[in-house]
């Protein structure tokens, strides 16, 4: 753990045990087998919101408490050790970055305080395909008179079904593949022409595909400078990289914590399999690779609330590193726990669920293997 | 600005002036040069020993031992400030390295564990740069398993007779003292009949043999002992301790060996090297994909573990105690330097394959020596699998096998 402040130790300990007694795994499973058709508990999304956890990144002067990403990473951790379904990263983290980074005056006070008191989820809508490609866009922004005419549409959009407004990155120009002629808008998500539909994902949490049929937005809908979406859109998904790289961190401790505990009491040829050298080493190279992704995503959140030149790589060098610790930690909690581990009743299926949704989002390990190749300039 | 803050920066303005005003100008950035075994003469030859005694007289050899030991009593945030005000003016710290494994082993295990008979009589001259020690430790039938080791020293009333023999100690042919690992009660259980005793090299029973590796490298010697003598009162800690002692100091050696290689391609990143010889497309991508991604995840290991270093130091504010952790770091390490080597051997192709000749570049031979020299980062200081051993046991907490053959 980084060297935290007496705030950000207050607030760690009051997310660890908040979570674990009242947004525990055992609450999602809850979520996900019953029959209401929600992807997250209201209750504990509200409870969340008003322990002050969704205004972390946003100002004061807008109804957040400005505590930076690092303490963000904190909460995010503790909840990705549950599992705990909320629309906190994806409205409290990108959507929150999104309008601080690119949004005027007047969205910031139309959005942020909203955002921070859990009126507002507002959410990205960036993908078009089935592989993160945050330059192919192909919904079109087509300017006239009144403003502009989204067309088009977009996958996996992280509570899409819950979101009260979009983050749509959108084509005024160029060609899908093009970094030039990328604009972002804010688009509510009941405005005309928007249809969404629920995806039934493996992860069993909030995903949607959004259309956009001539859906019609003013000018003042657009998010940054029309034409340089690409820059912005960049910076938000760093900011996205870097939170949703603490809350694998989380996924991928418990699940190592999960698999030490079951070493130790797992008694086979009358000892406990702990004790077996093959196991012992194999969970030492999980155990190393567990702080090394530490030390990775806290460098990457602190980078962003120190404003460093290289957030980019940071972000990259911690989401890869964490996914590649939290897809062989996720297979290895299933391995070790043999057969129980493949019962829907344990919960390592649902680790190993979530884990590979996850790598996935924001791109996978290789996509920033490639990336950080990119940024070192080979 | 706090006062603490305020305190390191009077601090760091006194390390500079200090600097300006005692480090040979002669000497900027000639640290390579002017090391032990090099044939150093003349004006160099005296201005490092004028430096090296000025730097010691000042406490900053070894700046964190107390000024009584030949330091400076500082803590490990002024250390930091004294290296990064002498890098910023090419100077440098002999001292270390002149001590061979004083200052990095021996000394903080004499620190913890000697009498102060001991400390007034070793220390100093290690904080001084004066004396080089060895540690011996490893014998031809003790690796990993060091317990099992069989020299031993018997007690002849006046003194310690020692016989046995010794390998893998760096530098025994220049050291003129030891510390080793010895057996004094052959009786007891091989964990429990251990001591370590401290002895001067240049005595007829010592004799050291340089062991030639796959590099064409001897940096380690075999030494044996045919009645070698100790005196009585160079037993370091407890008689028949020496097992706990000596696991201690091995974690100072672990500690002392958690930092990166030293790059074998003077600092030219390891990305345009690999553009130097792969060649790019013409969008400046390397040609040869499959190396690219992995020569991408290499450099984010190494990235990773100098953050992980980094993250340890805040994390202990700055006054790092030995710990477990330390073994991570050593597996890191050494991963990373080895795959560095052998990525530099790969991208080179047939010219990452000379031993010799002009055929080569410098920096090609000396890939190749340290792509070999380095694989003996995964066995020596406890071996690859013995520090997951201690990971798993000491960390993690998973308990010994029961397990018959």
């Amino acid at each position: 753990m980084a060297a935290l402040t007496e705030e950000q130790s207050m607030i760690q300990h009051q997310a660890q045990s908040w979570v674990i007694k009242h947004a525990s795994v055992q609450e999602f499973r809850n979520v996900r087998d019953g029959e209401s058709d929600v992807e997250f508990s209201p209750q504990i999304w509200s409870e969340m919101v008003s322990m002050g956890w969704a205004g972390i990144i946003i100002p004061e002067a807008y109804g957040g408490s400005d505590l930076g990403y690092l303490t963000f990473g904190l909460i995010l951790e503790q909840a990705g050790r549950q599992l705990s379904a909320s629309p906190l990263f994806a409205s409290a983290l990108v959507g929150a970055s999104a309008i601080l980074l690119g949004g005027s005056e007047s969205q910031k006070k139309m959005l942020l305080p909203g955002i921070a008191d859990g009126s507002e989820i507002v959410t990205l809508a960036l993908e078009e395909g089935p592989r993160h490609a945050p330059k192919n866009i192909d919904l079109t922004a087509d300017s006239n008179a009144d403003g502009f005419t989204l067309s088009g549409s977009k996958t996996f959009v992280c509570e899409g079904m819950s979101a009260t407004s979009y983050i749509v990155a959108a084509r005024t120009d160029g060609k899908a593949g093009s970094p030039e002629g990328i604009t972002l808008f804010v688009v509510p998500a009941d405005a005309e022409g928007i249809k969404r539909t629920k995806l039934n994902t493996v992860d069993s949490r909030g995903y949607a595909n959004i259309e956009f049929s001539q859906v019609k937005v003013t000018v003042g809908a657009v998010l940054g400078t029309v034409g340089e979406g690409h820059a912005l859109l960049e910076a938000i998904l760093d900011r996205a990289r870097a939170g949703i790289a603490a809350e694998m961190l989380g996924t991928g401790s418990q699940a190592f914590e999960m698999t030490l505990e079951y070493l130790k009491t797992r008694v086979q040829f009358g000892q406990v399999i702990g004790s077996f050298q093959a196991l012992g080493h194999r969970a030492a190279g999980f155990y190393s690779q567990k702080e090394l992704a530490r030390s990775c995503v806290e460098a990457a959140l602190q980078s962003i609330d120190n404003n460093d030149d290289n957030i980019d790589e940071m972000s990259s060098l911690a989401k890869c590193k964490v996914g590649d610790f939290l897809h062989d930690m996720s297979n290895e909690l299933i391995q070790i726990h043999g057969g129980i581990g493949m019962t829907d009743e344990f919960n390592a299926g649902l680790y190993l669920k979530r884990a590979r949704v996850l790598e996935s989002s924001y791109g996978n390990q290789a996509y920033h293997r490639n990336r950080y190749a990119q940024i070192k300039g080979f | 600005m706090t006062e603490n803050k305020l305190k390191l920066d009077e601090f760091r303005q006194e390390v500079s002036a200090w600097l300006e005003g005692n480090f040979p100008k002669s000497l900027n950035g000639k640290a390579s040069e002017i090391g032990l075994g090099k044939n150093v003469s003349g004006r160099l030859a005296e201005d490092s020993d004028t430096w090296r005694k000025t730097l010691a007289a000042q406490g900053w050899g070894i700046a964190t031992w107390p000024a009584e030991y030949g330091g400076a009593g500082l803590s490990q945030k002024h250390v930091q400030i004294i290296n990064e005000e002498m890098d910023e003016i090419g100077a440098f710290n002999p001292i270390p390295m002149l001590a061979g494994m004083g200052v990095t082993m021996v000394g903080p295990t004499i620190l913890e564990y000697g009498t102060e008979a001991q400390k007034l009589r070793h220390l100093p001259k290690m904080a001084s740069g004066e004396i080089f020690w060895c540690l011996g430790y490893s014998e031809p039938g003790a690796g990993s398993d060091l317990a099992s080791l069989t020299t031993k020293a018997e007690d002849k009333g006046d003194h310690w007779l020692i016989n046995g023999q010794k390998v893998w100690t760096s530098g025994a042919d220049i050291a003129q003292w030891c510390g080793a690992l010895v057996r004094t009660d052959p009786k007891a259980k091989k964990r429990s009949g251990i001591s370590f005793i401290m002895f001067p090299m240049d005595q007829a029973g010592v004799k050291t043999r340089p062991v030639k590796l796959i590099s064409g490298d001897s940096p380690f010697c075999e030494m044996f002992f045919d009645n070698a003598k100790a005196e009585k009162n160079e037993l370091l800690g407890d008689l028949n301790d020496g097992w706990s002692l000596g696991k201690r100091l091995l974690q100072h050696e672990r500690q002392s060996q958690t930092g990166e290689g030293g790059p074998a391609t003077g600092g030219e990143c390891l990305g345009d090297i690999a553009k130097r010889y792969v060649g790019t497309d013409e969008h400046g991508t390397l040609e040869d994909t499959d190396l690219r991604l992995r020569l991408a995840n290499h450099l984010m290991d190494e990235q990773a573990h100098k953050l992980t270093i980094r993250r340890i130091m805040a994390e202990a504010k700055g006054n790092v105690e030995v710990t477990a952790v330390a073994s991570i770091l050593k597996n890191s390490a050494t991963d990373v330097a080895q795959t560095r080597t052998e990525l530099l051997m790969e991208l080179m192709g047939t010219q990452g394959l000379g031993w010799e000749g002009d055929e080569y570049s410098q920096d090609e031979l000396g890939n190749v020596r340290m792509w070999l020299g380095v694989k003996a980062m995964s066995i020596y200081g406890g071996s690859y699998e013995v520090q997951k051993n201690i990971i798993s046991k000491n960390i993690l907490g998973l308990p010994e096998t029961t397990q018959k053959g």
